[in-house]
């Protein structure tokens, strides 16, 4: 009796730890782990991303079990598992609009960072990761919407593909090896399949951990955009800091609750968001012999294919949509003010980023407007206006981006 | 190779060999690495199978009323094939300063089209019907006059996705995204009414 109790001294738990630091990984990575007290409603969009990459890992599981890749199965697979499958009438929507939340979610952490300077020093590699998440996801989202092979499926493909085909030199053979084929066909769609269920969830899956990594290193960047690191009380925890469980979890399922329930509203009853999230085109299947009147990519896309459209030379167009989006990269070292946050810059600094955001989704509905008239005179200006925040923002933000900030961080109780 | 004693002695390390032995290790891991990736990038290149229904495409042209058009598929694309009238053509060398390559130097096309009308009979025009800005299948807009196209419209195709305009001979208007004319497919004749797709011409005798 006593021999068998000495064996397992501290019961299973202490078992568990001994093979498996259970316990050291919680206290290192969410209990231990100080996150400033003065986030607000701006700082649940991490863990929010979080909840809508796993959402579509599990939904995509599932679609996958019925869809059938291929040029003459692809639509009917789709329709089959939707009309007759029990269930997937609401399993496949969820997939489909969990790709939109996605980016809204991914659009509002990025504004987040663009307003508090959280891509500032020394959290440079933590945005440059997450940009590459950024840029996956792009790809991901865009083989997605080709698979179900509707109509915007198979033109969206065909512009998109193109792209590539502007690159001098090996453009055309390049296009060629994407698709596998003369055209879009059996080849292209199986192998967005593979890339779509296989090899980008995992290279996302793997980015979101680096992006988690570097942020323990460094440390959540706050609303003040001081570094509570910087001053620490008796017990060497930081003064402005709170662990991240149970204070942050806690938070976090508030904004999960209420993101499912707009998630579910959307699902159940606006799936295709007026046409913005699922397209009407694609509601009848892929035809290479009749191009949609309008083609426009799911919004999400938009505001890159303004910029695209906006330019009348199809090799700059090209490279400036590949700019527009590469931009984002560098923003770390564009911005020299010393402050981080928009609350301890001036004027000029809120006026720069309040004109970027406006431009952004200026050229977000401009990308679904038909590229003539009174649209193509906009997108260009508005295209002007997006380069000029990159090029104004290095002096700028060292103009007046240097103002006192507080010592500690400011917050109202709640 | 020298013995060594059978003690605790460490041999001293010849770091010149340790180095030259890790970058030779590591060079032929990374030839490696690159030549294994030949077969999987290999592999996205069109099938046998893909390449095989490449073959030429056939057209009964007595088919194809005059001022009209017909398309086809060659190798996955959509072919436009207009039997252009005597006023289609008189329309064609009126615009020539506000095309971005009237005499289609940078566009691609076989040496037999590259002349005025772009083609080998100038009533019988025969185009790739993809845009050459990024691949939508241009609109047939023939009605010359089309203000919702543009002012003093000729005639000819206007791309619905992003608003490339191209003549009667699929030649690029200015204001374009698209930077160089429609392309054209290698074609020939076989007596008076039947174009073949895909099949270049001889290289003479052809007017």
């Amino acid at each position: 009796m006593s021999a068998t109790m000495d064996k397992n001294e501290g019961g299973f738990r202490a078992w568990l730890n001994k093979r498996l630091p259970v316990d050291q990984f919680m206290a290192d990575q969410l209990t231990g782990y100080y996150a400033p007290k003065n986030f607000n409603i701006w700082y649940f969009f991490g863990s929010l991303a979080l909840l809508v990459f796993v959402m579509q890992i599990v939904t995509g599981i599932f679609v996958t079990m019925h869809f059938k890749a291929g040029e003459a199965t692809a639509w009917n697979s789709v329709q089959y598992m939707v009309r007759e499958v029990p269930y997937m009438w609401l399993i496949q929507p969820m997939h489909a609009v969990g790709a939109s939340f996605f980016f809204i979610v991914v659009y509002l952490h990025m504004a987040r960072a663009f307003m508090y300077g959280s891509y500032k020093g020394p959290r440079e590699l933590l945005w440059v990761i997450g940009m590459l998440i950024y840029l996956a996801l792009m790809a991901e989202a865009f083989m997605g919407y080709v698979l179900p092979y509707g109509n915007m499926s198979y033109w969206g493909a065909q512009v998109i593909i193109n792209l590539f085909g502007t690159i001098p030199g090996i453009g055309p053979d390049l296009v060629e090896w994407i698709r596998g084929d003369y055209g879009i066909g059996d080849a292209t769609l199986t192998r967005f399949f593979s890339l779509h269920v296989i090899a980008l969830p995992f290279i996302i899956a793997l980015l979101v951990l680096l992006h988690l990594v570097a942020l323990r290193q460094v440390g959540s960047n706050n609303p003040d955009g001081i570094e509570i690191k910087e001053n620490l009380g008796a017990d060497g925890k930081p003064k402005d800091g709170i662990p991240f469980h149970p204070y942050y979890t806690l938070k976090d399922i508030v904004g999960v609750g209420l993101f499912l329930t707009l998630f579910a509203i959307v699902v159940f009853f606006v799936p295709t968001f007026g046409g913005l999230f699922m397209e009407a085109p694609n509601f009848e299947p892929a035809n290479p012999s009749s191009t949609p009147e309008h083609i426009a990519p799911v919004w999400y896309f938009t505001p890159y294919y303004a910029i695209l459209r906006a330019v009348p030379d199809q090799k700059l167009g090209a490279l400036l949509m590949a700019l527009s989006v590469a931009a984002f990269l560098f923003v770390p070292w564009l911005d020299r003010a010393k402050n981080k946050s928009i609350r301890y810059r001036g004027l000029a600094s809120k006026l720069l980023l309040a004109v970027f955001f406006i431009t952004f989704l200026m050229l977000m509905w401009l990308g679904l407007k038909p590229a003539d008239g009174i649209y193509v005179l906009l997108a260009r200006i508005f295209t002007v206006l997006y380069f000029a925040f990159f090029i104004l923002l290095p002096f700028v933000s060292k103009a007046d981006g240097n103002g006192p900030v507080p010592d500690r961080v400011t917050y109202d109780a709640h | 190779m020298s013995d060594h004693a059978a003690d605790d002695t460490v041999p001293e390390v010849d770091e010149s060999r340790r180095k030259f032995l890790i970058a030779a290790t590591a060079g032929t891991g990374a030839v490696g690495a690159v030549l294994t990736a030949v077969p999987f990038v290999a592999s996205w290149n069109p099938s046998e199978s893909a390449r095989a229904a490449g073959l030429p495409t056939e057209v009964d042209l007595s088919k194809i009323e005059p001022g009209q058009m017909a398309t086809f598929f060659w190798r996955k694309q959509q072919i436009y094939v207009v039997k252009r009238t005597p006023e289609m053509l008189a329309t064609l060398s009126a615009h020539d300063g506000q095309l971005k390559d009237a005499k289609s130097e940078k566009s691609d096309q076989p040496v037999y089209a590259k002349n005025d009308q772009r083609a080998i009979k100038p009533e019988v025009l025969v185009l790739i019907g993809t845009c050459t800005h990024l691949g939508c299948l241009p609109k047939t807009r023939f009605t010359p006059g089309d203000a919702s196209v543009m002012a003093n419209w000729p005639g000819g195709f206007f791309c619905p996705c992003h608003g490339s305009k191209f003549d009667l001979a699929g030649r690029v208007f200015e204001g374009s995204p698209a930077s160089v004319n429609l392309k054209i497919p290698p074609y020939s004749f076989e007596g008076d009414n039947k174009l073949i797709i895909g099949v270049d011409a001889p290289a003479k005798g052809v007017a």
